[in-house]
């Protein structure tokens, strides 16, 4: 039995005593939003009619906290939360950095369109078997794989983001859903226990989960141990995330089946996530290792890129030319990480960004065009152009910007990533970037040529009008590229300190560990 | 003890992937319910193998007297072990739900959303 200490225990070395600012609450926030949404749309079972009033008024309140985040972190810099009250690294600790916070507002930005969008897309079988819970807590699993500054925090909203991608992939359960999920699911549960593994051994080398003081210990344990094999692992884990070639298959075989606003999600969020946490992994926590495995990911990024254009060219059904779309995107993402240095990442960042509001607008539309047009090939569907003239020039505007032409958001993250890789004599990676562009163009030309533009002489020569429910998700997100292509100064000196802050973490440390921390 | 549970991991990690490699539905199923299982036993495996030593620091002391099992690696795998365990089950009820829709549990034959021998896109205008 332990004598009683006469003095009083000395809190303050183990527990955070201040108390918490009100503008603090604002890094978890996003994520107890969503959870306590998701819950109460499950509670409310039965009044269906409530789900999607609940739901998109959740998802608005979600972009105004992202956004009310992004501008707290872009002026006092990153935000620490730390659960419990203990002192990182003990506590799992929330951090709220440039990076994240621009990641998170954007994913909810997506989010709340796919919201609007669904109210004109999900029946109300759709609705009873919870797609609106479902989105929500996968928003509660993006938004805390943005924001969490812990490695196995990271693995755990991996897995609550999988889950509810699960139930809303297979919401229909039609034969070729089913289908495309046990592809999806069996290759991205491999990929997560892959990331499992690389943790476990993360853990066992530094005794730490914290991204911060595993940021600030690797440079002492070096030479010891072995950090490349444990970076190798966590590309590996993460590329499959992200449907990187050669572990992209999952991806094309399942995202044409679910509902068209399930899809568009995931093509906007979903394999972003990944990069995210490529980026994360491999910028902030492992400069050197990232810098040693850099020919082997430009490599893969360029095949991504190639493998994925050509696979979108082979295709005729809409939604399976935007998958291979998807995968081509990531390969430019890669490269960026792969070369590195303010304008790989910041292209890198940039592009992830750009991807997540075009890739989601442009699955809209082919949801609305396989409406117009009857049928999703593009063998069959024609004249849509007459059918609805706003429509078809919202589309040209996503398909340009798909394929990094000015003045769209994706040509300021091409310009970057091409330079980026030509200054560090790259110059078969700037040529892998062109030709995916140029190839893209073909795609989505051949696309928007065949179906909006050739005469379809059987129709009658009448317009038909869209709910706009329907046209203002897809409006807002055509016009949002549109604006960023014409104006990038703002979000891209935004992106370049983000990039510049994970480069080199000492804010980052600094709002986890404030006085220099334990050792 | 650590060498002998390294081995053991191995011996895991290869049966799951020769089982991950097979085309019928059920042996990847099998396979994915042993790779969980491995990485619990690999987990638990770095957090260093003690027989009956608590780690509970002896008063007066502010560190423990010799080496113990870490309890974090412990409390990983359980978190791994609901998540895993949950997804087990609901791959079990997909892959029974393919087998009926689909009337086939090889994942060759399994081509409704990507059908064989598909038509060219149109190579016209």
């Amino acid at each position: 039995m332990a004598v009683p200490t006469s003095s009083p225990v000395d809190l303050s070395a183990a527990l955070v005593l201040g108390p918490t600012t009100f503008a603090d609450w604002l890094v978890i926030l996003p994520v107890a939003w969503c959870f306590a949404i998701g819950a109460l749309l499950v509670m409310l079972r039965r009044p269906i009619g409530l789900h999607s009033i609940i739901a998109v008024a959740g998802l608005a309140g979600l972009v105004l906290i992202d956004a009310l985040l992004l501008g707290h972190v872009a002026t006092k810099g990153p935000v620490t939360m730390v659960m419990g009250r203990w002192l990182p690294p003990f506590g799992i600790a929330f951090t709220a950095d440039l990076t994240g916070s621009l990641f998170a507002l954007v994913a909810a930005i997506v989010a709340l369109a796919g919201g609007i969008f669904s109210l004109a897309d999900i029946n109300d079988s759709g609705r009873r078997y919870g797609f609106y819970p479902f989105l929500m807590l996968l928003m509660a699993g993006v938004s805390g794989a943005f924001l969490t500054g812990d490695v196995f925090n990271l693995y755990v909203w991996f897995e609550v983001l999988l889950i509810s991608s699960f139930g809303l992939l297979v919401l229909g359960s039609e034969p070729e859903q089913i289908d495309g999920t046990v592809k999806y699911g069996f290759l991205n549960l491999v990929a997560t226990t892959l990331f499992l593994v690389a943790t476990g051994y993360l853990y066992a080398v530094f005794g730490t989960l914290n991204m911060a003081d595993i940021a600030r210990k690797a440079e002492g344990l070096r030479g010891g141990a072995p950090l490349t094999t444990l970076t190798a692992l966590y590309v590996l884990a993460f590329g499959m995330k992200a449907a990187a070639f050669p572990v992209n298959f999952w991806l094309p075989a399942s995202y044409h089946t679910p509902r068209v606003v399930v899809s568009a999600l995931f093509a906007g969020l979903l394999t972003k996530v990944g990069i995210y946490a490529l980026i994360r992994v491999l910028v902030m926590l492992f400069p050197v290792e990232r810098e040693e495995l850099s020919f082997v990911m430009a490599l893969a990024g360029a095949l991504t890129m190639i493998v994925g254009v050509l696979g979108a060219l082979a295709q005729t059904d809409f939604r399976r030319i935007l998958g291979y779309l998807v995968v081509s995107g990531i390969g430019s993402m890669l490269a960026g990480i792969a070369v590195g240095g303010p304008g790989g990442i910041g292209g890198a960042i940039f592009y992830a960004l750009h991807s997540m509001l075009v890739m989601t607008g442009l699955y809209f539309a082919a949801g609305i065009a396989a409406r117009l047009g009857g049928d999703s090939s593009i063998a069959t569907v024609s004249g849509l152009y007459r059918k609805n003239v706003a429509f078809a020039a919202l589309t040209l505007m996503l398909c340009f910007a798909v394929s990094g032409l000015p003045p769209f958001s994706g040509f300021w993250p091409k310009v970057m990533l091409v330079k980026a890789a030509l200054d560090i004599g790259a110059w078969w990676l700037a040529a892998a970037l062109l030709l995916a562009g140029f190839c893209t163009v073909i795609a989505t030309g051949r696309m928007f040529l065949l179906a909006y533009w050739r005469d379809d002489a059987a129709a009658a020569d009448e317009t038909v009008q869209l709910p706009s429910a329907v046209l203002a998700p897809l409006a807002a997100l055509s016009l949002l590229p549109l604006g960023v292509g014409l104006y990038p100064e703002p979000l891209l000196a935004t992106i370049q300190s983000a990039a510049a802050g994970l480069a080199e973490p000492s804010a980052y440390l600094n709002s986890v560990f404030p006085a220099g921390g334990l050792q | 003890m650590e060498a002998w549970f390294a081995l053991l991991v191995g011996i895991f990690f290869t049966v799951a992937v020769y089982l991950m490699l097979s085309k019928f539905i059920i042996r990847v199923l099998l396979g994915v319910a042993v790779l969980g299982n491995a990485v619990n036993l690999l987990i638990f495996t770095g957090g260093r193998l003690t027989r009956g030593v608590p780690p509970v620091i002896a008063g007066g002391a502010d560190a423990l007297d010799g080496p113990a099992a870490n309890a974090l690696p412990q409390a990983l795998i359980l978190t791994a072990i609901v998540i895993s365990f949950s997804f087990f089950a609901f791959l079990l009820v997909l892959a029974w739900r393919a087998y009926e829709d689909l009337s086939t549990d090889n994942t060759d034959e399994m081509r409704v959303a990507e059908p064989a021998k598909e038509p060219m896109p149109p190579l016209g205008y």
